[in-house]
């Protein structure tokens, strides 16, 4: 009977077309063809820009003016689309074909409650009652594994967390029976083992309801885990097609081995990520010139202490209307102690609201401890800071598209910092400065010029790294510094840190969620949850052998490309 | 549809365009009256009492030197009507300048370091706007007359008047700058100079400031009307502009006493010259703030 059914989707020469003020045409996606059967995940992957999204758009009729499908085919569950108006005779958007989106904070409306967002498809689509479609609704909650579905069903959004909420929203799509569901980053906003747990549920509602899935991620390890099939795709085109297990294990295309080679390994370590630009003669010497200015570090590691937290608390808590008392006091971080040596990369790893950036927030001067002390270069850190403490101390942030200012010139924004401090003479040499600096992140000196938006995410990364570098620090923060970025952008970033760390012998505290950046960067690494620190150790030794569960959970659950690929039996494809 | 976002038409809409035109002639005529306008209504010897009371040319018994006729002091109207414009768009331009100046200092500083000094700004400016802008005026321009005398009253007039609008009119910015340098502080760049290190005062004059000034010039413009009504009326009033030096809200009480005597463009002149340099600062106001709007910006 299986064999008897059409694919759930058939997707043929597909062209999407922006025209452009200018009178061109921005080709968004071009030629590709995608075929989904009944039960199958299908993967589609790509970095930003390659147009997956615009993929799951136009099968949607969600293309936004004035982007239009110019040639192709879309075929769902056997009935064409019209491609001038997106829309086919007997195929409902919402009915037909569910929708997962990103963010489950902004995909359901804070002001209805879950049942009413749940029944208010089936009403529109299905012509049945009220009363039946609360029915529904509670089967729906049950399917999708929520806790106490009939209470549920009375919450608002707000009232659920967010894996709670993503699994709503996967029952309002699952709501009018679609045989295909388009799932754009559906994991990308949640932590690992929410992640994880929704992961399962996308692939048990596959197996179990025979739906067609499209799953549009630039996650390899989430490929991995739950996908059939996968298609990579690159500035708009079909790149390579192929059961999931083939294309990872052995990628025909070059750019799919890039793009699989810069996923970086959990399991083992590697001296540098493969990239296919290494820097070329003008950085390398530009990294040399920097060093040899940076006199404020110490080169090499010597086992000093360059920053020591001592049982560091930080609250936060709402003032009541009587002065002076605080009422319901959150406890952020909860006696925090480890310390960064001199050329060590000291990692800080946890899941979202577990107090890592809080730490970080502490230690720049962000935010005022509660009490704990923080030795910084044998001076303590309090609020008010010495001038040259505040120098050598510096952050990269996790957002690059809003680490910079868009009114400043690159140049005026990097060279800031360096007039401040009074590290040159004058704006003239400043700028030159800030053109060296510029170089060794591996940016062309015209780049100073030009304004942040001209430029991609990871260039932004660079610059605000360039930026952090001026002031010759001795320990640079970096709060998530890639998790904004896609992935072989990752690798660039990651490597460029590691390299500086070695000529400048600069310290880092690294901050991540990603257990597989961590591993790759940091010499040791510090797990917290809840606003404590579960494990510190050595980074061969906490991946190797845990000692605390909760490491060992995050590990277990972290999707990986080389783990699932090893393992044997796989379940059948179809 | 396919041309709506892409192709849209950078120039602004006609009305827009013929509000710009006329608001850019009113101001040339501003700013070059004295070299325009046929007498100086300033000095006495340049017009004469013989020729009180003429109406426009376009009446019976117009005289052409007199083009909207003559005041009931034999002043031609079109001199004072442009002396008055002169007068009016200063003070409106001073007031919405000044206006600016201390909302947008403290505004950001009040979003900038919150707390007590945040608190104690925004409870002054609650207080303040519970007063209607023309009570407030009316007060300060009334405790300005008692205590400095008519003298030097009719002599600091138009500073006097801008004062007393300004007084009540910083509200607004500073609500909006204090809201937009909120947004601008919890952003990593603002952050990122503080972890650099720069001082605060740095901090909000180069990297927050200009980041909120485009709904400040919004503010500014939509203000303008406003401060220039403000003055009319309060001018209308008698608590504004001397008779001897007038803005256009002095020439329309003058010419009130006379508007039903027969006299009617004494008071009516002046009147229509207002109602197109205010309706042409709205229009082209409304323009801005819907262009800089974010909520309406599409990117």
């Amino acid at each position: 009977m299986e064999n008897a059914t059409p694919p759930v989707l058939d997707i043929r020469n597909l062209r999407v077309e922006y025209p452009l003020a200018n009178g061109t045409l921005l080709v968004a996606v071009n030629d590709v063809d995608l075929t989904i059967q009944p039960g199958e995940i299908h993967a589609l992957v790509g970095e930003s820009g390659a147009g997956k999204t615009t993929v799951g758009n136009a099968l949607m009729g969600l293309l936004q003016a004035p982007g239009r499908i110019a040639s192709g085919s879309i075929t769902i569950d056997g009935k064409p689309i019209d491609i001038r108006t997106g829309r086919t005779a007997g195929i409902v958007p919402g009915r037909d074909v569910g929708a997962i989106f990103q963010d489950p904070m902004t995909s359901l409306n804070p002001l209805f409650t879950v049942e009413s967002q749940l029944c208010e498809g089936m009403l529109t689509h299905l012509k049945i009652g009220r009363r039946e479609a609360r029915a529904r609704a509670l089967e729906l909650m049950k399917a999708v594994s929520i806790p106490e579905p009939e209470r549920r069903l009375g919450s608002y959004p707000h009232q659920l967390s967010g894996g709670q909420r993503q699994r709503v929203v996967i029952a309002t799509a699952l709501a009018c029976g679609p045989r295909l569901i388009v799932a754009d980053e559906p994991t990308t906003a949640l932590d690992v083992s929410v992640q994880a747990q929704i992961l399962k549920l996308i692939r048990d509602l596959a197996d179990e309801r025979r739906v067609g899935v499209l799953l549009v991620t630039h996650n390899m390890g989430v490929v991995a885990e739950i996908a059939d099939r996968v298609t990579i795709m690159q500035n708009g085109c079909l790149v390579e097609s192929g059961l999931a297990r083939d294309v990872l294990t052995a990628p025909k295309a070059p750019y799919a081995r890039t793009l699989i080679a810069a996923v970086p390994p959990i399991d083992t370590r590697l001296e540098r990520l493969p990239i296919p630009s290494e820097a070329t003669r003008a950085t390398l010497d530009a990294r040399e010139a920097v060093r040899a200015k940076n006199t404020n570090t110490v080169a090499g590691r010597n086992g000093e202490a360059a920053l020591t937290v001592r049982d560091l608390c930080v609250e936060y808590g709402q003032s009541s209307f009587m002065p002076g008392r605080k009422t319901s006091v959150f406890k952020a971080v909860k006696n925090v102690s480890f310390e960064v040596r001199r050329g060590e990369i000291f990692g800080l790893v946890g899941e979202s609201g577990c107090g890592k950036t809080t730490v970080a927030n502490t230690i720049a001067g962000l935010v005022k401890q509660s009490s704990g002390t923080i030795d910084f270069q044998g001076t303590s850190l309090a609020a008010r800071r010495e001038k040259s403490v505040r120098q050598s101390l510096q952050m990269v942030f996790q957002d690059p598209y809003s680490a910079l200012n868009p009114r400043l010139r690159i140049n005026a924004a990097i060279a800031e910092p360096i007039l401040f401090y009074r590290l040159a003479s004058n704006s003239a040499e400043a700028r030159l400065d800030a053109e060296t600096l510029l170089e060794a992140v591996g940016l062309p000196i015209e780049a100073g010029a030009r304004f942040a938006h001209a430029f991609s995410g990871g260039q932004r990364q660079r610059i605000a790294i360039a930026r952090s570098l001026g002031p010759r620090p001795s320990l640079l923060i970096c709060d998530e510094p890639t998790s904004a970025l896609d992935v072989s952008v990752q690798a660039q970033i990651l490597n460029l840190l590691k390299d500086l760390r070695d000529l400048a012998g600069l310290s880092m505290l690294f901050i991540s969620h990603d257990l597989a950046v961590i591993r790759q960067m940091c010499d040791r690494v510090a797990v917290m949850k809840a606003g404590e620190i579960v494990e510190l150790a050595d980074t061969e030794t906490l991946f190797s052998a845990p000692a605390h569960d909760y490491t060992s959970e995050l590990l277990r659950l972290a999707p990986s490309l080389d783990r699932i690929l090893s393992r044997e039996g796989r379940k059948a494809t179809v | 549809m396919t041309s709506r976002v892409f192709h849209r038409i950078q120039l602004p809409p006609v009305s827009v365009m013929i509000a710009g035109i006329v608001l850019v002639v009113i101001l040339l005529l501003a700013i070059f009256t004295p070299l325009i306008a046929p007498i100086d209504p300033r000095n006495v010897s340049s017009y004469s009492l013989v020729d009180m009371e003429i109406p426009p040319v376009f009446m019976d018994g117009g005289d052409p030197r007199f083009l909207l006729g003559t005041d009931n002091q034999g002043r031609d109207l079109v001199s004072v009507i442009l002396f008055g414009l002169r007068i009016s768009i200063l003070i409106g331009v001073g007031a919405v300048l000044l206006a600016a100046s201390i909302g947008v200092a403290l505004g950001s500083i009040a979003g900038y370091f919150g707390g007590i000094i945040d608190t104690v700004v925004m409870r002054v400016a609650d207080v303040l706007v519970s007063f209607p802008t023309i009570l407030v005026a009316l007060l300060v321009s009334g405790i300005a007359r008692a205590q400095l005398g008519p003298e030097t009253v009719s002599t600091w007039a138009p500073v006097i008047l801008i004062l007393a609008i300004a007084v009540n009119e910083w509200v607004q910015y500073a609500r909006t700058v204090r809201g937009s340098s909120m947004v601008e502080i919890s952003r990593d760049y603002v952050r990122a100079a503080k972890v650099i290190g720069l001082p605060s005062g740095r901090i909000i004059l180069r990297h927050i400031l200009p980041n909120v000034m485009s709904s400040v010039m919004v503010i500014a413009t939509l203000n303008l009307a406003g401060a220039i009504l403000t003055e009319a009326t309060l001018s209308f009033l008698g608590a504004g502009m001397p008779a001897t030096y007038p803005s256009l809200g002095t020439l329309i009480r003058i010419g009130n006493e006379f508007l039903f005597s027969g006299l009617w463009w004494i008071a009516v002149m002046p009147a229509a010259v207002l109602v197109v340099l205010v309706l042409a600062v709205n229009v082209v106001g409304d323009y801005l703030r819907d262009r800089f709007n974010p909520k309406l910006m599409t990117n």
